[in-house]
This record gives C-alpha cells, sequence and structure tokens, in this order.
C-alpha cells in the first residue's frame, strides 16, 4: 500500500523514528532501543516510514540499515511554499489597496 | 514590504498565516468584509473573487466566483460561524456550484482570522484547520491551488503562443 505523508507524521513514535535517523542511519535493533514499546511496534512504525517513502532501506553486510529519505519531507515544504506564495501575493495586493483607501 | 509567515502544525492539521500590514485594523477589516474591496485583493494574480451573495454575519454566507481573465473559473462557498467586529471572525471555505451546492471535490477548511492592532498597523493571525489528514493530503496531492494554478498555467501557454 502506497501511504501519503502525513501519515508518517501522524503518530508521535514516527516523529521520534524520523528524528532519530535524521541525525544517522540506523539498525532495526539501534532503533528499537530508544523506545519503550516492543520491538515489533517499532518495526510497524518502520514499515509504514518506508511506504510513505520517509524511510529506505539499505542492507550493509549482515545488517540492515534504515536511512532517512530527506527528499521525501521536502514535498511537505513546497507544498507550503507554495501556500505561502499564494497569500503572500494576495497580501501584497491587499497592501496597494489599503494605501488608497 | 511585510513578510508572510506560515507556521505549521502538521500533525494537528494546522497552519497559521502571519502578516503585518501599514494600515489601522479598522481598515482591514473593511477590505476583509467588502465585497467590493474583496474584488480588488482576494484573487491571486489574474484572477478576481466576483461575489455572487455576502452576509457577513453569524450563520451567514459568502458565495463567490474565483473567475479567469475568460469569464471561466471556480465557485466557491465561505460559511460565517461567528463574528467579532474588528477582531476578527471564524469561517469554513470549500468549492462549490453556483447555487452554493458544495461540489465535495475540496476539502473543508477551517479558518479563525484574527486582526490584532499592532503599534500605527495590524496584525493578521489566520488560522487553517483541516478535519481528517485525508483532507490535508489531498491537498498536498492538488497542490492546493488546484484549479487556480491549472487556469494560470494555461494562462501562460496562451500568453506563449
Amino acid at each position: 500500500m502506497k501511504r501519503d505523508i502525513f501519515n508518517a507524521i501522524a503518530d508521535p513514535t514516527r516523529r521520534a523514528i524520523i528524528t532519530l535517523l535524521a541525525l544517522q542511519a540506523m539498525t532495526p535493533n539501534a532503533l528499537a532501543e530508544h523506545f519503550n514499546t516492543s520491538r515489533q511496534a517499532v518495526s510497524k512504525h518502520i514499515q509504514i516510514l518506508a511506504e510513505c517513502d520517509v524511510v529506505t532501506q539499505q542492507q550493509t553486510g549482515r545488517e540492515i540499515y534504515y536511512h532517512f529519505n530527506a527528499k521525501k519531507m521536502k514535498e511537505v515544504d513546497e507544498w507550503i511554499e507554495r501556500f505561502r506564495q499564494l497569500w503572500d501575493d494576495r497580501f501584497n495586493q491587499l497592501d496597494n489597496l489599503l494605501n488608497d483607501l | 514590504m511585510n513578510s508572510t509567515v506560515i507556521n505549521k502544525d502538521l500533525p494537528n492539521k494546522k497552519l497559521k498565516v502571519t502578516r503585518h500590514f501599514n494600515a489601522p485594523i479598522a481598515k482591514i477589516w473593511e477590505a476583509w468584509t467588502n465585497p467590493a474591496l474583496l474584488e480588488k485583493w482576494w484573487g491571486p494574480k489574474p484572477w478576481t473573487a466576483v461575489t455572487k451573495t455576502m452576509d457577513f454575519k453569524a450563520g451567514g454566507l459568502w458565495l463567490y466566483k474565483m473567475t479567469g481573465p475568460d469569464g471561466e473559473g471556480q465557485w466557491c462557498r465561505v460559511d460565517i460561524h461567528t463574528v467579532d467586529a474588528p477582531n476578527g471572525f471564524t469561517s469554513t471555505a470549500t468549492f462549490s456550484d453556483e447555487d452554493g451546492v458544495k461540489t465535495g471535490t475540496f476539502p473543508d477548511g477551517h479558518w479563525n482570522t484574527q486582526f490584532f492592532a499592532d503599534g500605527d498597523g495590524t496584525r493578521v493571525e489566520a488560522t487553517l484547520t483541516f478535519d481528517t489528514l485525508a483532507d490535508m493530503e489531498q491537498l498536498v496531492a492538488m497542490g492546493f491551488e488546484q484549479g487556480f494554478t491549472m487556469g494560470l498555467n494555461q494562462l501562460e501557454e496562451l500568453l506563449a503562443q
């Protein structure tokens, strides 16, 4: 199942995982040590993050490492920047109008 | 020029737009609630917000058409929930047809628009909240301005010819 970026950030544990992986790539075990929940629960969150393309996995030797995919998070930023631009255009027009009122 | 700042609180499905204006709060209120004035600024270029009906009171409705240069456009309805002139109002905005019947193609956006006297000017803080993450996802998928951007691209193509 393909998920959207908002699924990724909807949950506090997933936001914590993103924050950790943004600092460095980690193995599933190393990652799970940061949480009080079961390994299975953490692995379920990882799976969702992978489906959102926020996390990718790479095999290094015998270990799997999870990596943070910064490009995916940029989509949200770009969307917000377009939203900001829309309002900025509007407000600049309002500035001109206010000068004439 | 004053800058427009967006604060995001995505887990709570919230975006806040903040902007300072070098005009007193009474003028800001007038610009936001008078259809003849809204027509001059609400539509991002080259769009114009042409009002069909506006009843700016609690429980009232603003029905307008975001109209492009060719006369085509998108009807939008804004349901006004509460009004506290000149300090602010709450509303819900979405796409509709010309009779105000919701199209269901655009998620409801709930706005809390507040105006604060700030020195000689006014600070506007408009907070947008969505009902569900799915609604927010839909907006991202559509690129937010949806029809408007599509229209803009069409215009650019036209001008390039």
